[in-house]
């Protein structure tokens, strides 16, 4: 799996737990390194080993941490440029939830070698919406959950998410968009790049 | 013009513009409009907003009528001076009348920025969010690159230090001084080289142990870093084996007196643990002259024959090379002691 999503975990891990806590991580999950790099590829076993361990050393379920993993990566002021750069995708929460068919693909552009798992959104009723989330990796349906109620706050929208079921690689969440302008959002300007 | 196609134009084209027959704007698309916030552009002349920069020297309405259905170079003719790209079409019911569409191409990171522009100023078939969106995705991916390069470049940096580096010493190894050597003997410069093996240090070691015989070389590295300039590089190439490389020396007075004054500082009793450890130094010396051709062993070997000489002639004192020590060297057989050169 690509350094850019280790590397999160590990900061994510680093920030929330301490550097101990990771060095702890890293021992159990028999990494045989101190750490990631971003730009560089790590073999897909290890992820879901520091994960795993990661649940085993904070003590708490794996899941709920997905989830702030999620929330994590949009939120910190280090990540900015993520939360940009998903704010690209629509100029407001349904559009952004239809691009996210297209997250993949855009990933790609970026970054020629990181693959994200694939996500489709279906339409069921007006504002009602499941997502299903391929997961390579079990709990990715956690980490959406955490990107999206952010994303929601961020648009300014209020919508309920729900984790609705995993299975044969793929997890699905449900999303009831409830207001629209519930909020007043964050401001997006295009032309404010970061870094 | 019908206000219908207008409404349409506004939604697929919002960065059009309609000129009249006397080269007034008539229309201007929303995004467009954007541009001037302060001052209408209805009821402009087009050429008096907007400079062509290509095709060169169109000045007049007759003149852009020549180039309908080219690519159109422009520049807001104000501070910004923003550049865009467009192409000028007539309208079929009036041909007379243009109708112009631009884009920003490449100006389009300070276009968004200098404008204030947002997704919904674009067509929604336009590119240009897509533009941005990989602008700063790749500007991420680079910092993110540039980051691994300079950890990985910090790395190499200490590795090769390391790999040139002398652990018990901090002088430099055998591996730093062949480099050395052979930069010197490439830049055809002036240099000397001495090679430097310690007296009685066998002794220290047997006697006092070698956590002595250690203190006592790190105590010989300090001195000969401290008699020597920061431009000279002192290695040590074996267990008391030392070698020192001086650049630009311009005569054998020099060499003398750094040679006196590193055996004088030798010979001062090192104290280690209530003991006084006693050691002098041989030092065989060759200055090469600027211009001369050398081979770096040919250098190794007459600076290892003139501290053969040295240790012959009583030890604790320093020969420079010449050709009849090589000679008397020969009639004796070969220097005992000084072919490990491995170490």
């Amino acid at each position: 799996m690509h350094g850019l999503i280790n590397r999160s975990i590990q900061r994510f891990v680093c920030d929330g737990y301490g550097t101990e806590t990771w060095e702890e991580v890293a021992a159990r999950a028999d990494l045989g390194l101190s750490g990631f790099e971003s730009m560089l590829t790590y073999e897909d076993a290890l992820t879901p080993r520091v994960l795993d361990a990661m649940a085993q050393v904070v003590g708490r379920p794996r899941e709920e941490l997905m989830e702030d993993l999620g929330t994590y990566l949009v939120t910190n002021p280090d990540f900015e440029a993520v939360r940009r750069l998903l704010r690209f995708g629509g100029v407001d929460f349904q559009d952004f939830l239809f691009s996210l068919d297209d997250l993949p693909d855009r990933a790609r552009l970026a970054v020629s070698d990181l693959h994200l798992p694939g996500i489709e959104l279906r339409e069921h009723a007006a504002a009602r919406f499941s997502l299903i989330c391929e997961a390579p990796v079990v709990g990715f349906g956690h980490v959406m959950m955490g990107v999206l109620r952010v994303m929601a706050d961020d648009y300014g929208t209020l919508a309920l998410l729900e984790h609705t079921g995993s299975g044969q690689g793929f997890e699905t969440l449900t999303i009831q968009l409830v207001m629209t302008d519930f909020a007043e959002g964050r401001h997006f300007e295009l032309g404010a790049q970061v870094g | 013009m019908d206000n219908a196609i207008v409404d349409v134009l506004d939604v697929l084209c919002p960065m059009h513009l309609l000129v009249g027959p006397t080269g007034h704007i008539t229309h201007a698309g929303p995004t467009i409009a954007k541009l001037r916030a302060e001052q209408s552009l209805i009821g402009q002349r087009f050429l008096e907003v907007f400079a062509i920069n290509r095709p060169r020297a169109v000045a007049s309405m007759q003149d852009l009528a020549a180039n309908v259905r080219k690519k159109l170079h422009l520049e807001l003719r104000d501070a910004r001076r923003t550049s865009l790209k467009g192409i000028m079409v007539p309208l079929p019911e009036d041909p007379d009348s243009m109708i112009l569409n631009l884009s920003f191409g490449i100006s389009i990171v300070d276009a968004v920025r200098d404008y204030s522009l947002t997704n919904a100023d674009f067509a929604a078939t336009d590119l240009a969010i897509e533009m941005l969106y990989l602008v700063e995705a790749k500007t991420a991916a680079m910092a993110a690159s540039r980051r691994l390069n300079m950890s990985l470049q910090g790395a190499k940096i200490a590795a090769e230090e390391q790999a040139f580096t002398d652990t018990l010493t901090g002088l430099k190894n055998r591996r730093a001084m062949d480099t050395v050597l052979a930069r010197m003997i490439a830049g055809g410069g002036s240099f000397a080289v001495m090679h430097i093996d310690l007296d009685y240090f066998k002794a220290v070691n047997d006697t006092l142990g070698h956590a002595a015989g250690d203190h006592v070389l790190q105590e010989v590295a300090r001195i000969m870093v401290d008699e020597t300039r920061e431009s000279d590089t002192v290695a040590r190439v074996g267990g008391d084996e030392f070698t020192v490389i001086l650049p630009n020396i311009a005569g054998y007075q020099t060499l003398q007196r750094v040679g006196e004054r590193i055996i004088e500082r030798l010979e001062v009793p090192v104290p280690f643990q209530g003991q006084e450890c006693r050691i002098s130094a041989s030092i065989g010396t060759v200055w090469i002259r600027a211009g001369t051709p050398a081979q770096a062993e040919e250098v190794l070997a007459d600076a290892d024959v003139a501290l053969y000489a040295s240790k012959r002639a009583g030890r604790a004192q320093q020969t420079f090379y010449a050709p009849e020590l090589r000679r008397a060297a020969n009639a004796e057989g070969p220097p005992a002691g000084r072919d490990s050169r491995a170490g």
